[in-house]
This record gives C-alpha cells, structure tokens and sequence, in this order.
C-alpha cells in the first residue's frame, strides 16, 4: 500500500543531506566540544557554524542563538526564565488561548504560584487582536507571549504589531515560532521579537533540538545547572549531531522556502476547495490566504468524529490528525478549536492535514477521491446524522 | 493501538442502523463528550429478535457498540442485561486504557433500550 504522510505539523523526515551530516558526527567526529583537544576543537567549530546557520535564518546574530533539547524546553525557558530574572519589576503575564501547551500549560503553572495571567481570546479564524494585546498591557506585566503561527489551525498573528506594543511597554515578548520556522520569513529584530523558540524536526531536522533566541542585552535566569555550556544559561554537553543537523536544515530551509512555498499553497488550496466542494456540511477552521501557514488544512466534518475518521484514513495509506478529544488523551476536543468558539460536537470532529515538501498533487486527489467515502460511510452509521436530516 | 478485533469490528459493523417500529430505543452519551451511542431492540417473547446500533464516536465507541449487538442477538432480556461495559471490553480483547471510561458505553445503551422496551411494556 502507497503511503501518503500528511501530517508534518507533527513532525517532518529527516532530510537525507542533513541526516548524512549528522551522521558524521556520531561516527567519525564524536568529540566533547568543550574538550581542548583536537576531537573537541573540531566538534565546537561545526556547532558554532550551525549556529550561525540557525541565526541566518530568523536574522540574528550567533550569539543570540541558546540550543536547548527542543521547542518545549525553549518555551519553558524563555517562560520561566523570563519571570525568574524580572521577578522584582512585576507580576503580570500576558498569552492566548490558541497557543501550545508547552507555553500554556507553563503560564498556568506560574499562575498557581502567583502570578497574574491574562489569556487573551482570539475570533473565529483563530487570529489575535492588536488592540486586546494593547487593553490587556498593565504597569506591572513583565511579560507578553504569543505564537507566530498556530499548529492546528494554522492562523498567523501579527507579531510585528503585538512586538511594537511589548517594545514601547517595556515588557518581553516571547514568540513561538516553531510551526512556522522555514515556512514564513522570520526577521527578530524587524518583528521585534525579544525571545524566539525554534525547532529541528519541524523543518527536516532532527527531533530533540531546538533553540530559544534571546535579544543582545535581555536577561534570562537558567532553568539547568552544570556545565555553563551555553552561555551559563542551558548546562548540558551539546547535542552536538542534533545542532548541527539543525544548522544545515536551517540552511536548506532557507534556501527552499520561496521555491517551496507557491507549490504547498497551490495543493493546500486545492486539498480544501476539494473538500468543501465534494462533502457537505464541513465547516472550514481558521483563515484563508496570507493568514494562514502555507501548509496547513483543517476541516470539521460535522456528525462524524474525528479518530474514527483517522482511523479510517490510516487504513488506506493517509496519515493527517484530529483536534478530537479521542486523540489528545483527555475529555476536552482541542482548545484551539474551542477558543475559536466551536462547539464540542463541532471540534469532535475535526480533520488537520499538513502538507511537506514531498507531497505531490497525485496524493491531493487520492485524499479528495476517498475522503468523500469514508465520511459517508461514517455518517450512514451516525445517529447524529439521521437526526439532520 | 487497537486489537485486531477492535478494528474488524470498526471496518465492519454488525448491525448497524436502526430497525423501524422498535419497541425498545435507548440512547447514551452527548455530543460533548464525543460519543454517542443509539440501540434499537425488537423483543418478542422476552428474546432479543434483533437489535441496530448507531454511533458516533471514535473506533472504540463503534467497535463496542457493534460487539455488543453480538452478544445480545437472540438472548433473553435477563441475559443481556447481565452484559456489562467491561464484558465488551473483554470480548474484543481489551481496549486502550484512555478509552475504558469514555467511550465504552454499548452495554448501557442496550440496558437504557431494555428499559425503554419495559416501560413501554408496563403502560400497555
């Protein structure tokens, strides 16, 4: 059986140039880069290239660039990090309802132990707006965090307007742009960002590395102790054959972005006119064009519910996910769907395809031949269905 | 993730739809919560005749519900129901632990359908 992967918002292949790369660097140069010696001194020179690899792309400078063990880790260390070193100049944070748990789920958590949290809401398309950023800013708010773009829905914010704000307030602002890293032009220092998370397995890297950008002159307290690697602000000996498999799918990813991006538009287009043309009643999630990654389509396809939907999916080859409660482990469908104002029936069944470099327009029309079936068959077995009609 | 005998269940139901002129119908779950689960009966001479399931949910909340149109088919009412949520579980070789609560439902829409049909038998 063909498989057709069509959820890289999950997680990408690794590109073979830069899986050949790294391979190297767990055969051949395998030293401690903070070794003196010839092993180490070989090991440091390719991990400072890849940080600046990683740095060309959002426009930093190297030194900028802290690789830490993935997006989650950045998230948490720009987070905690923040309000540990500006402890004594407030108490007020600042994040949405649509961003990933790594960011949400680590402000409640701060929120338990005393600080004050707004969570601004976002409208139908998932988008934030300026002027709730603007209302939502205090004397006291130390902090501002909000997605570049979203994963689920894909909706992308304006950073550069909300960077405006957070700069004129004196207040950081933490952006997580692991969704849209090599799929949108990221400029730090244009979008006035402070604090940027990234991530390797997004953009044809490898999983377990990442790296959080901290604006020249911004203080961050260290969430691990040790070995000063870093900066002092992340111990640990260097992931040295993930950073530096990061530093070249970086590379590549700018290099690609602008041939790549037309051609993922076109079929992500084609895969959600396709599908709002053959099957009815599907709610389309999030914006359209500009507004939203240029990979990124999500359906509801009302009466039926979202794993069962995968499921049936995975059975002829389509791999794609769901914002279904039966899907995250917990009761509750996705809470992006929900702030966006779906109800629970709606975000149940829920459809996300994201679309990669592999894809070809072959795939977009075996999903758009047998999609079409497989809700029929589900629904003819809803009793939710039965009733609408 | 599931058994061989959850999918088999979930690509091919047994029973699915809904018999007209039931005498029992009984429906659990909300939407909210993601799984819903519709059971029909015909019972004659205190034996399940027939019995249709509609669901919407996820492969758990369609395989238990088709497993337990199965295990009642032909049985007495006391039989069935003495059939319970973990008995499915168990006939399909066990579900994921993250779908024991949510969405194994099917033997209390054929008790709820059971009810209904004695109900409905009392005010006659």
């Amino acid at each position: 059986m063909k498989r057709i992967y069509l959820d890289h918002s999950a997680t990408t292949p690794v590109d073979p140039e830069v899986a050949e790369l790294m391979l190297k660097y767990f055969l051949e140069y395998y030293g401690n880069p903070s070794s003196v010696h010839f092993f180490g001194r070989q090991v440091k020179k390719a991990l400072e290239e890849a940080r600046m690899q990683v740095a060309a792309l959002i426009g930093a400078d190297f030194s900028e660039i802290i690789f830490t063990s993935g997006g989650t880790e950045a998230d948490n260390l720009a987070i905690q990090g923040t309000v540990k070193a500006r402890a004594n100049k407030g108490k007020h944070l600042i994040t949405t309802a649509i961003e990933h748990h790594a960011v949400l789920d680590t402000f409640k958590y701060l929120a338990k132990s005393g600080y004050e949290l707004t969570i601004l809401p976002v409208d139908e398309e998932g988008l934030v707006s300026i002027d709730q950023v603007n209302n939502a800013v205090r004397p006291d708010t130390i902090l501002i965090s909000v997605m570049h773009a979203n994963n689920e829905v894909g909706s992308v914010q304006p950073i550069a307007e909300i960077g405006k704000i957070a700069r004129k307030n004196g207040i950081i602002f933490h952006v997580d742009a692991v969704q849209s890293l090599g799929k949108l032009p990221i400029n730090v220092v244009k979008m006035n960002i402070d604090l940027l998370t990234i991530s390797g397995h997004k953009i044809y890297g490898p999983k377990g590395v990442g790296a959080l950008y901290v604006r020249k002159g911004i203080k961050i307290s260290p969430l691990i102790f040790g070995g000063s690697q870093e900066r002092k602000v992340r111990s640990g000996t260097e992931n040295a054959p993930g950073i530096i498999g990061f530093g070249k799918a970086c590379e590549l990813a700018g290099q690609r972005m602008e041939e790549e991006n037309p051609e993922l538009i076109r079929l992500r287009d084609k895969l959600i006119n396709g599908i709002l043309n053959t099957i009815d009643s599907v709610k389309f999630n999030g914006p359209m064009g500009d507004k939203r990654l240029p990979n990124n389509v999500n359906v509801s396809i009302n009466f039926v519910e979202g794993e069962s939907l995968l499921l049936s999916l995975d059975m002829i080859g389509i791999a794609a996910s769901s914002g279904s409660a039966c899907t995250s482990g917990s009761l509750d469908p996705s809470h992006v769907l929900l702030a966006m104002g779906l109800s629970h029936e709606v975000a149940h069944g829920s459809l996300r395809f994201s679309l990669g470099r592999q894809n070809t327009e072959d795939d977009i029309d075996f999903v758009l031949q047998e999609l079409p079936k497989i809700v029929d068959r589900l629904r003819s077995m809803s009793p939710l269905y039965n009733k609408a009609n | 993730m599931y058994s061989e005998k959850v999918i088999d269940h979930f690509t091919n139901p047994r029973n699915v739809g809904e018999i007209e002129n039931a005498n029992g119908v009984g429906q659990v779950g909300n939407a909210k919560c993601g799984d819903i689960m519709r059971i029909t009966l015909d019972i004659e001479n205190n034996i399940i005749k027939d019995i249709k399931f509609k669901t919407f949910g996820c492969g758990a909340a369609v395989a238990t519900s088709s497993m337990v149109t199965e295990m009642v088919k032909g049985r007495t009412v006391e039989d069935a129901l003495e059939i319970s949520n973990a008995a499915v579980a168990e006939a399909l070789d066990g579900l994921p632990e993250a779908k024991m609560h949510c969405s194994n439902l099917a033997a209390d829409a054929v008790h709820a359908a059971i009810k209904d049909y004695m109900e409905k038998k009392t005010k006659v």
